[in-house]
């Protein structure tokens, strides 16, 4: 089978700091990785430079496109990129408003990235964007109000469904349920989980929270400085870590 | 169907001195479909450990365990999700779900895991619950809030939901009422008869041995315990 991403030593520097250092995975069709870490320890800039956000200093980001089969896109050119940032890929964005238009309508931001891929019916636009709101639990009588009236929990969710709608393929998360109150979280997470498992996507989350990554993620990979420092099967990294960061960052988390 | 050949486990406590624990050294055995095989020993003997070994839970430092020819010790996290989806199930202690998320459809989840329709998924979990008498009520709700027996029996039709050719019961009748260890016991001898290849603890030695072909203690392998 051939991995749907397939990240080849990225290295990203800032300076004499190091970002991320000789970064390599594969990423096969379904899959959902975590990548877990202190802050500072370069899983945001990973991410960003898998996203295309960054451009790394070093490595391979290819994906198995549609139409071509694997490309390394970073050196593909930005329209191409781009197109793929709107069609195949999804980026969720800790802060919903980095990733929504705040003076658009919560309609109009699920209905702007169908435009983007040449939809024009503005009938057939305005009925999947009110079945993305439905999906992600927004009341359709809120469709046309925008997102600044909205509580946090739902602009994330009104943030998923504008990602989700056009069918990707692969899905980065930062922290997507950072910030959020517990209970809001655990809707989100169950939203997450249903749609990953029924679209069949394949997503990479960047979280600091382990029993986020426990609930959704197949894989996990720990990062300290930079640097890979485990990886495995989620629930084996969590329960039997083998480096000491990993140990040290499972026992601290508090029981509840 | 499970091959365990020379399997050894140590724990490295790198923030505590850098202790290296051994806890099992040089097992092998070797469980056919259709058997039930018993792991026995004191507590603290690594019953569990060796269960979470064979599930590719805890990593394994030495040896061999072959399930259905996969490798556990040596396979990429994909095949070992592979192989818990497809072949091998696990009834644990604890009952671990999404928050929220129905009871009914959280027994149904591992059917649709493998692609069963949602109906045909929700109708399996349905007579699940019934057998291990969850009263119908209870299954649009969050298991999380019930009982510590409720929990245990979601997770018994959970585990029980696919026909898995393997599997590993931890004290599948702990907490469980006279009625409920006896449908359980029941469960795990149909799957016996189809063919299922299943490792289990059970402390109730009257479970064990009406369902358990041999017995494995697993103290002899544990060093420093070997009486």
């Amino acid at each position: 089978m051939t991995p749907l991403l397939s990240v080849q030593g990225i290295t990203k520097r800032y300076g004499a700091h190091i970002g991320c250092a000789d970064v390599s995975f594969d990423l096969y069709p379904g899959e959902v990785m975590g990548i877990v870490g202190e802050s500072g320890s370069g899983k945001s800039t990973l991410l960003n430079c898998m996203a295309g956000h960054l451009t790394p200093d070093a490595g391979q980001v290819v994906f198995d496109t549609r139409t071509n089969g694997p490309r390394d896109t970073i050196t593909m050119s930005e329209p191409e990129r781009r197109m793929l940032g709107r069609t195949d890929w999804a980026f969720v964005h800790q802060h919903a408003r980095d990733g929504l238009r705040m003076g658009v309508s919560a309609g109009g931001n699920v209905g702007e990235r169908l435009m983007a891929v040449g939809e024009r019916n503005y009938g057939d636009i305005r009925d999947k964007a009110t079945d993305w709101l439905g999906r992600v639990e927004i009341d359709a009588s809120r469709v046309d109000d925008r997102p600044t009236t909205f509580s946090g929990g739902m602009q994330q969710r009104l943030q998923i469904a504008r990602n989700l709608v056009t069918g990707p393929r692969l899905v980065f998360m930062d922290e997507p349920t950072g910030g959020l109150d517990v209970s809001v979280q655990a809707r989100l997470l169950d939203l997450l989980r249903g749609l990953v498992r029924d679209m069949g996507l394949s997503a990479i989350i960047v979280t600091h929270d382990l029993a986020v990554v426990r609930l959704l993620a197949d894989r996990l990979m720990v990062m300290k400085s930079g640097r890979v420092v485990e990886a495995g099967l989620t629930d084996q990294v969590l329960d039997d870590p083998q480096h000491a960061y990993s140990q040290l960052l499972v026992s601290s988390v508090l029981q509840v | 169907m499970i091959e365990l050949k020379d399997v050894s486990k140590t724990f490295t406590l790198h923030n505590q001195g850098s202790a290296v624990i051994e806890v099992i050294s040089n097992v092998s055995f070797a469980v056919a479909p259709g058997e039930c095989v018993a792991l026995t020993g004191a507590s603290g003997a690594g019953k569990s450990t060796l269960m979470r070994m064979i599930y590719g839970n805890y990593l394994t430092q030495a040896g061999e365990i072959r399930i259905g020819g996969l490798d556990v010790v040596r396979s990429e996290p994909r095949d070992i999700i592979k192989l818990r989806r497809d072949v091998l199930g696990y009834v644990s202690q604890f009952l671990r779900v999404v928050p929220r998320v129905p009871t009914l459809d959280v027994v149904a989840e591992p059917l649709r895991a493998l692609g069963v329709p949602t109906d045909e998924a929700r109708d399996r979990a349905s007579a699940l619950l019934t057998q291990l008498n969850i009263p119908e009520r209870l299954w649009s709700l969050s298991p999380t809030t019930f009982s510590g027996g409720e929990q245990q029996r979601v997770n018994i039709a959970r585990g029980f939901a696919h026909s898995y050719p393997a599997m590993l019961l931890d004290e599948p009748t702990a907490s469980l009422d006279a009625a409920n260890r006896e449908v359980v016991l029941s469960l795990i001898e149909d799957a016996k008869a189809r063919g299922a290849a299943i490792i289990g603890i059970f402390h109730d030695e009257a479970a064990r041995t009406r369902v358990c072909d041999r017995e494995i203690d697993v103290g002899r392998f544990t060093p420093g315990m070997a009486a």
